[in-house]
């Protein structure tokens, strides 16, 4: 998948989404809580998530270093990291 | 049909890999069979020509049917076997009986054939395109459901517990089957002991700190590795209760118990744990874990554990008392990995640590070799650069 350099907040959102669904088919991207934890709201497992991070960076081109996986918790978390480090 | 697991009776031929006239070789991969437990990929061990597709897509097979009949080079012909892909140089010609393969989960695979809905018509919206449930139910529905709401319903609704079936899938009867067996014939004893993970932890998170995602790896990799070490060095406890006696097994491998995001659990293999480095053994676990969500087990990987490890990740509870799969006679289970209080010296201090418990059967072993059996994984797990 090749995005745009610049991206605005809302196609930050839709591609973490995207992500998130191949990590989790049946999830509602209507239904997602931006300030909930991702693991607790979908039952991601420790493997899911780090599929969920290998993903993010091969998608979205941000690789995101062990010490900050507190900052990517949340839909909104990925978001401002991703806005943050492209 | 060859034997598929433990409790494992039939599969339902999903798609054949092969066609007639192709030449196989042993260990090729000729078929894949749906069973209540996964999609699992089934592997010839006969070399030679594919003679006869015997069994149809769609067909209904116990263990021990013909799948198709493999003459071998020298002319003489052999049924049962399961047959075999491609030669050696290049895929198998396509013939009718062997339709492209719809990548699918086997809760879609299962929806299909219960809604009589083809995968290969179905565009997927899962993981690299593969088919999911909701795919199915959404190309199997008849028709738009009705627009007008029915009239609300004035009769008081009958007691749901008076004549409703229970609920089940065919994966909740299986490992109902496998559980019970467990629990009749296998006189369980338990044990626990907590493993401060400290050195292990701070050295994965070093290890970790270098690399990108794809490469790192989770505790689950080092507890594994240490398992497997600590089974090869208790040999009462790593093989199968069989025939009224212990049979051990010189190799270790271990089945991993993966929960399925639809429900239910697979335990495949992760096949001699007890030779490979860490780095390793985290490259296969994630290949494992990732075919059992894609549905795509080989045979091996569900018929070959000599031991079981059920690990409940870092949201679990503190302790599992484990159930074993029989004809294996122990089932390693590690709780969450948390920070508790730690009596260091005289001093109570706040370490990480998990608790690792043994379910061994009585038959085979006793207490004593369980405890040394944990004592030793504890020991592997404060060297973590030696996994």
């Amino acid at each position: 998948m090749s995005l745009p350099d610049a991206m605005t907040r809302e196609q930050v959102r839709a591609a973490v989404l995207s992500v998130l669904a191949g990590i989790a088919p049946e999830v509602d991207a209507a239904a997602v809580r931006p300030d909930a934890r991702l693991r607790e709201q979908f039952d991601l497992d420790s493997m899911d998530y780090l599929n969920f991070l290998i993903a993010l960076g091969r998608d979205l081109g941000v690789e995101i270093p062990e010490a900050d996986y507190g900052r990517v918790e949340t839909l909104d978390g990925c978001v401002d990291y991703v806005l943050a480090h492209r | 049909m060859p034997t598929l697991g433990a409790f494992i009776e039939a599969g339902t031929l999903a798609e054949w890999k092969i066609a007639p006239g192709a030449h196989v070789k042993r260990g090729d991969i000729v078929a894949v069979v749906d069973t209540d437990k996964a999609a699992i990929e089934i592997e010839t061990w006969q070399a030679g020509v594919v003679r006869e597709l015997v069994a149809r897509p769609g067909d209904k097979l116990a263990v021990g049917a013909v799948l198709a009949v493999i003459e071998e080079e020298s002319g003489a012909e052999t049924a049962a076997a399961p047959p075999a892909a491609a030669a050696t140089s290049g895929p198998a010609a396509p013939g009718p009986a062997s339709p492209a393969h719809a990548k699918a989960s086997p809760a879609a695979r299962q929806r299909a054939l219960e809604l009589g809905v083809a995968l290969e018509g179905i565009t997927g919206t899962g993981p690299g395109g593969a088919v999911t449930r909701a795919d199915v139910e959404l190309a199997g529905a008849p028709a738009p459901p009705e627009t007008t709401p029915a009239p609300p319903d004035t009769t008081p609704a009958p007691p749901e517990t008076t004549s409703a079936p229970p609920e089940t899938t065919p994966m909740r009867r299986a490992i109902a089957l496998a559980v019970e067996r467990s629990n009749r014939e296998i006189p369980h004893y338990h044990l626990a002991r907590e493993i401060e993970l400290t050195r292990a932890l701070a050295w994965l998170a070093a290890w970790n700190a270098a690399r990108p995602p794809a490469e790192r790896m989770l505790p689950a990799a080092l507890l594994l590795r240490a398992t497997a070490l600590a089974l090869a060095a208790s040999p009462r406890l790593n093989g199968f209760w069989q025939d009224d006696g212990f049979r051990p097994s010189p190799d270790v491998h271990l089945g991993v118990a993966i929960r399925l995001r639809h429900g239910g659990l697979v335990v495949p293999a992760l096949l001699d744990v007890g030779r490979k480095p860490v780095v390793q053994v985290m490259a296969e676990l994630a290949d494992l874990a990732n075919r059992a969500r894609a549905g795509t087990l080989r045979r091996a990987e569900l018929t070959e554990a000599t031991a079981t490890v059920t690990n409940l990740g870092d949201r679990g509870a503190t302790t599992v008392h484990g159930v074993i799969f029989p004809p294996q006679v122990v089932l390693v289970g590690f709780g969450r990995i948390s920070r508790r209080p730690w009596v260091d010296g005289e001093a109570v201090v706040a370490r990480e640590a998990v608790t690792a418990s043994l379910a061994a059967d009585h038959r085979a072993s006793d207490g004593h070799e369980g405890s040394a059996f944990l004592e030793a994984l504890a020991r592997f797990l404060q060297e973590p650069d030696q996994l």
